[in-house]
C-alpha cells in the first residue's frame, strides 16, 4: 500500500511556522516565548496564529529583554520544556549573548551531563532587505566558533521546516538562523505533519565535476545563479548547500572536492573569522593532495554591514562568484 | 504608586491652566516657537510616511503624537549637552540641531544620516533597544570629571525599562552622581506588547526609586509641563545634584514602523479618540486661542512655509549623489588594516574600476 503524504505550498516562514505547529501538538512541553511572538505573531509572523492555538501560556509575549528571554529558557529547558526562543533579529541577540557564552552552551559539560538545555534559538538574518541599521548582522561564526553550541540555516522552505522539528527534538541547544532574504522569495510543496531532516548533513543542490561551491541561506541562491552562468561557459559546478554550519558536514565537503579538486566557498559574513577559514581548514585536513587550485572565498567584508544604500556593494553577487569560479578553474 | 508620582500638567486637554507657577514664563513668544517646532516636526513626519509608501526612502519609524514629549525636552537643553536619540526621535534631534535633510537620509539608507551638526553633540539613533543610556551617563560623566556644567539626556520607550541596560544605565548615573536626564516616552506600546505586559509597576517613574533618583511622571502631551519639568532636571544636573528619571506619558497615533501593522494588536479607534482629544498641538492651539495668541493667518503662513522647508530638504537628499562604496571601507579604523584594504582593493578590481 502506497501512502501519499500531503503537501502545502509554503514559503519559509509558513514553514517555520508550520514546524512549531506539528511540534507543540506533539508535545505539551514546547513552548514559544519572545518579543512580539503572541497577538502580533511576530514581527515577520513567524509565529502567526500559535497563540490561537495554543494559547498564551505557551506562546508568551516576553518582556524586551534578549538576555531574560534566553537566561530564563535555559531555566525552563533544564526543568522539562523545550522553549522555542525567538530574537526578533540575530542583531539583537547580543545583549544574551552572555547567557549563550557562559549557560546555554556549556551546562552540559559542567554537570557531566546532570543538566541539559534543550532549547532553540530561532533568529532572521543577512542583508538584502532594506532593513535599518544593526537588522542586517551576519554574524553566524560568533556562535559556530562557541563550543556546544549547534548552528543551522536552512535556504528553503522544506528544509526549513525539517530541520526545524529535527533542532527541537535535539538534546542540545540549537541555534536557528532564518535568512530574511529567503522568508518569502519562494513557495515549496511541504508535506503536512511531521518529517526530519537531520542536522549535520549537507545538501547537494547540483552535480559538477569541476568546480565545488559552498555556501548556505540566502547566498544558496546567488551561487545558484552563478553556476547557471558558469555551465553556460562550460565549467560544471557541484553545488552544496551546507545547511548546518555546526558540525559541518566533513563527508560531503571532502567528497565533492576529491572530486572536482576545486572549491569557491561563498558567505555574507565578513571573511576574516567566517566560516570559510572553517572549511578551508577542513580541505586542508580531509583533501590537500586532491586540490589542483588554492580555494576562492567569495565573503562579506571585514566591515560592519553599511546602511542599505551601500549593502549591494556588501553583499557577495553571482558576478564575483562567477569571476571566483573562474580563477580556479584557469590556475 | 500613581499617587506618589502624580502625573504633572500645567495646561489641560482644552488648554486651560491647571498649574500656573510658570504662567510669567510662558509668553506669546515661548508658545508660538514651540508650536512652530511641533508642526514642523509633524509635517516631516507625514512626510517621511508618505515617502516610504512612495519607496523613495526605506522603513520609516513614525512619532507623530509624540512631538510635545520630544520638543519640550529637547528645548530644555544647552549648547554643548549631549543628546542620545532612538530611532523614534526625530522632533528631539532636529530641535536641538539636526538637519532635516540629515535625518532623511538616514531612512534613505545612507550614513550621512547619523553624522552630527558640526559642534552638535547628537548621537545616532539608538537602535539596539536601551543601549544608549549607558552612553548618556558616560557623556555626562566625563562632564563632570572635566569639570563643566554641561549635562546628557536620553530617550527611551517604555519597552526598553526592561532590558538590563537601563538599570545599569540608572545605576551608574546614580553611583556616580552623573549630570544626565533619563527621558523616557511612555507611549503605552513596544511594538505589540501592551506596558502591562512589560511590568507589573503602575508607573516607570517610580523605578527611580531604586537607585535612590528623582523620578517625576509627567503629561508628555503637555509641551509646557514637558519644557518647564526638564528644565528643572537639567538644572538640577548642572548644579551637581545627580540624574533624573522622568516619564512622559504618551501615545503614537501610527504604526511602530511603516513595516508594522496596528491593527494586529490594538484597537486603532483608540488612536483616532485621542487625535481628537489629547493631541499635543491641538491642545497648544486651544490654550492659544483661549489666550488670544491664535492667529488664523499666521497659522496658515506658517504651515505653508513649513511645507516648503521640508519639501526643500527632501529635494536636497533626493538630489544627493549616491554613496561610493569606498565609504564601506574607510571609516572602519583610523586607518584601514591590510585586510580591509586588500578586500576594497579586490571589489574595484571585480568591478573593473582598477
Ligand atoms: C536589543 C533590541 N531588541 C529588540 C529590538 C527590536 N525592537 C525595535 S523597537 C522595539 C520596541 C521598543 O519599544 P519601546 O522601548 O517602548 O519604544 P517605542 O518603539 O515604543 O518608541 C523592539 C522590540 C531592538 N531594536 N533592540
Ligand atoms: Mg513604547
Amino acid at each position: 500500500m502506497t501512502t501519499l503524504v500531503d503537501t502545502k505550498k509554503l514559503t519559509m516562514v509558513q514553514a517555520v511556522t508550520d514546524g512549531m505547529r506539528v511540534m507543540m501538538k506533539e508535545h505539551e512541553n514546547v513552548i514559544v516565548l519572545g518579543e512580539d511572538v503572541g497577538q502580533n505573531g511576530g514581527v515577520f509572523r513567524a509565529t502567526d496564529g500559535l497563540v490561537a492555538e495554543f494559547g498564551d501560556q505557551r506562546v508568551i509575549d516576553t518582556p524586551l529583554a534578549e538576555s531574560g528571554i534566553i537566561g530564563t529558557s535555559i531555566g525552563l529547558a533544564m526543568n522539562g520544556f523545550k522553549p522555542i526562543a525567538e530574537m526578533q533579529f540575530l542583531g539583537f541577540i547580543y545583549p544574551g549573548f552572555n547567557q549563550i557564552m557562559t549557560h546555554a552552551s556549556r551546562i552540559r559539560a559542567r554537570t557531566l551531563g546532570s543538566f541539559t538545555v534543550p532549547m532553540v534559538i530561532r533568529a532572521p538574518f543577512g542583508a538584502g532587505v532594506r532593513a535599518p541599521e544593526i537588522h542586517s548582522d551576519s554574524v553566524e561564526s560568533l556562535f559556530t566558533g562557541m563550543p556546544g553550541m549547534k548552528v543551522v540555516v536552512p535556504s528553503n522552505p522544506y528544509d526549513a521546516k525539517g530541520m526545524l522539528i529535527s533542532a527541537i527534538e535535539d538534546p542540545d541547544p540549537v541555534l536557528f538562523l532564518e535568512p530574511m532574504r529567503c522568508y518569502r522569495s519562494t513557495k515549496m510543496d511541504v508535506p503536512d505533519g511531521k518529517y526530519n531532516v537531520p542536522l549535520g548533513k549537507a545538501a547537494r543542490l547540483q552535480e559538477g565535476e569541476d568546480v565545488s561551491i559552498f555556501a548556505y541561506g540566502a547566498m544558496i541562491d546567488v551561487v545558484t545563479k552563478a553556476a547557471k552562468t558558469a555551465e553556460e561557459k562550460g565549467i560544471k559546478c557541484d553545488v552544496i548547500d551546507l545547511r548546518t554550519l555546526y558540525p559541518l558536514d566533513k563527508d560531503m565537503i571532502a567528497e565533492s572536492v576529491q572530486k572536482t579538486g576545486r572549491a569557491v566557498i561563498v558567505h555574507e559574513a565578513p571573511g576574516t573569522g567566517g566560516l570559510g577559514e572553517t572549511i578551508l581548514s577542513l580541505i586542508n585536513d580531509t583533501s590537500f593532495l586532491h586540490m589542483r587550485a588554492p580555494v576562492e572565498r567569495v565573503t562579506g567584508f571585514d566591515t560592519p554591514v553599511p546602511m542599505f544604500a551601500l549593502e549591494d556593494h556588501y553583499l557577495p553577487s553571482a558576478e564575483r562568484v562567477v569571476q571566483a569560479i573562474e580563477k580556479v578553474t584557469q590556475f | 504608586m500613581e499617587k506618589l508620582f502624580p502625573k504633572m500638567q500645567i495646561i489641560n486637554e482644552n488648554g486651560e491652566w491647571t498649574d500656573e507657577t510658570y504662567r510669567s514664563e510662558i509668553t506669546e513668544e515661548l508658545t508660538k516657537e514651540l508650536y512652530t517646532k511641533m508642526l514642523r516636526s509633524r509635517l516631516f513626519d507625514r512626510k517621511g510616511v508618505n515617502l516610504q509608501r512612495q519607496g523613495r526612502i526605506g522603513t520609516y519609524v513614525p512619532f507623530e503624537g509624540q512631538e510635545a514629549s520630544q520638543i519640550g525636552s529637547a528645548l530644555a537643553m544647552g549648547e554643548g549637552d549631549w543628546m542620545f536619540p532612538t530611532y523614534r526621535d526625530h522632533a528631539a534631534t532636529m530641535t536641538f540641531g539636526h538637519s532635516l535633510k540629515t535625518l532623511f537620509l538616514y531612512w534613505k539608507g545612507r550614513q550621512e544620516g547619523c553624522v552630527p551638526p558640526a559642534g552638535k553633540n547628537i548621537f545616532p539613533p539608538a537602535v539596539p533597544i536601551a543601549s544608549q543610556l549607558l552612553h548618556a551617563t558616560g557623556t555626562a560623566w566625563a562632564e563632570k570629571l572635566k569639570g563643566t556644567d554641561r549635562a546628557s539626556i536620553v530617550y527611551f520607550g517604555d519597552g526598553a525599562t526592561s532590558e538590563g541596560d537601563f538599570h545599569e544605565g540608572l545605576n551608574f548615573a546614580s553611583v556616580f552622581n552623573v549630570p544626565v536626564v533619563f527621558f523616557n516616552q511612555n507611549n503605552g506600546f513596544a511594538i505589540s506588547v501592551p506596558i502591562e505586559k512589560q511590568m507589573k509597576s503602575k508607573t516607570i517613574a517610580q523605578k527611580a526609586v531604586a537607585y535612590e533618583m528623582e523620578g517625576i511622571r509627567l503629561d508628555g502631551n503637555d509641551v509646557f509641563a514637558v519644557y518647564f519639568h526638564t528644565r528643572t532636571a537639567v538644572e538640577r544636573a548642572r548644579k551637581g545634584e545627580g540624574p533624573t528619571l522622568i516619564e512622559a506619558l504618551t501615545w503614537r497615533y501610527g504604526a511602530h514602523t511603516t513595516a508594522d501593522d496596528p491593527s494586529k494588536y490594538r484597537d486603532q479607534n483608540e488612536s483616532a479618540m485621542r487625535r481628537e482629544k489629547t493631541d499635543p498641538l491641538l491642545r497648544l492651539e486651544r490654550f492659544m486661542k483661549n489666550e488670544s495668541m491664535w492667529d488664523e493667518k499666521w497659522a496658515e503662513d506658517l504651515e505653508a512655509s513649513l511645507t516648503a522647508e521640508i519639501e526643500e530638504a527632501v529635494k536636497e537628499m533626493e538630489e544627493m549623489p549616491a554613496p561610493h562604496y569606498n565609504d564601506m571601507f574607510d571609516h572602519v579604523f583610523a586607518q584601514n588594516p591590510w585586510p580591509i584594504d586588500s578586500q576594497k582593493e579586490a571589489y574595484a578590481h571585480s568591478r573593473g574600476d582598477r
